[in-house]
């Protein structure tokens, strides 16, 4: 059982997450973990604000509870299913990320520089953290799908308004690592 | 019944998520710069395999679990949404190295800071809620 304790390869991820969407889609439920944001606003009462948050939150219910159990399912990976949390990188990745101030690239889950407890004491972190929490929200709503509703579910079902919003999703995050990464670190 | 079978989906999707490292923020790093084929695999063998099943479904070969036709409603016609909400969600993608479902999964994996990346995507959500009506689509 050796294996589980390891990172699990894409030859073995991939097809589990098929797997999930083929069950969703066999609840007659449809894979897509942004709409969960959107719920939540409208529990908090955005639908005073605009109309885009009026509707029945409950029918959403079911996909809060897929939330709530991938919170519980981060952690009994995290604690139960992993002796060691490093993810391994390329050497030359390595090199660069250090050079730009990821001090535990290569040793770690996340980046110290970006996800450790004290982060809450630098504010230009921080600011990181919320623009990206932003604009994932933003944009994903706008595109109307994230990755599992597009990449994954929608390119499944080969919908060309998927297929625009993956490249989107490339050009964003391209132009985010190349162009913009080395002005913010 | 219902919730429990929800909820342990979520769990085996969270679990996937974690360990494939899908949910690292170093995983998205290397995508981006194409260091590895990785992510590209979870992604093309998902898709590959999604799709010949609901090539299936669509024939009628497979009912779903309440006896019903399976499909996926299609998204509405565009371009302008789905291109530039694309480009600022992989904006966000890349810089906060996590897309909706892994935000889930590293709050449960015990990340405090991916808290504030949760809070700021609900309000992102909002903002596109009000701005919507202004927004080419």
């Amino acid at each position: 059982m050796n294996w589980i304790q390891e990172p699990w390869p894409w030859f073995v991820a991939g097809p589990l997450i098929a797997f999930v969407m083929i069950l969703l889609l066999m609840f007659d439920k449809k894979m897509g973990m942004s709409s969960n944001l959107r719920t939540l606003c409208t529990i908090c009462g955005a639908g005073k604000a605009s109309s885009f948050f009026k509707f029945n939150w409950k029918e959403q219910r079911w996909n809060l509870i897929v939330a709530s159990g991938m919170i519980l399912g981060g952690f009994i990976g995290a604690n139960l299913l992993s002796e060691n949390q490093t993810v391994n990188l390329a050497p030359i990745l390595v090199e660069d990320l250090k050079e730009m101030g990821f001090d535990n690239a290569g040793e770690a889950y996340l980046p110290s520089k970006l996800f450790s407890n004290s982060v809450f004491n630098d504010a230009k972190t921080l600011m990181i953290l919320v623009l990206g929490g932003l604009l994932v929200g933003f944009g994903a709503r706008y595109a109307g799908g994230c990755t599992s509703g597009h990449a994954i579910s929608g390119l499944s079902d080969l919908q060309l308004p998927s297929l625009i919003a993956v490249i989107g999703f490339f050009i964003g995050g391209l132009l985010m690592v190349h162009f913009i990464f080395p002005f913010v670190f | 019944m219902r919730t429990l079978i929800y909820l342990v989906i979520g769990v085996l999707f969270g679990i996937v998520l974690f360990k494939s490292e899908a949910a690292s923020w170093f995983r998205i790093y290397e995508m981006f710069q194409f260091g590895s084929f990785h992510m590209y695999g979870i992604i093309g063998s998902a898709v590959l395999i999604g799709s010949i099943f609901i090539r299936f479904a669509k024939k009628g070969k497979i009912k779903s679990f309440s006896g019903n036709t399976i499909r996926i409603t299609s998204k509405e016609k565009g371009f302008y949404r789905y291109l530039l909400g694309g480009i600022i969600f992989g904006l966000g993608w890349a810089l906060a190295g996590a897309c909706p479902g892994p935000l889930f999964v590293l709050a449960g994996a015990g990340y405090i800071p991916i808290l504030i990346v949760i809070l700021a995507s609900i309000v992102g959500t909002f903002l596109y809620g009000i701005l919507k009506e202004k927004l080419p689509h």
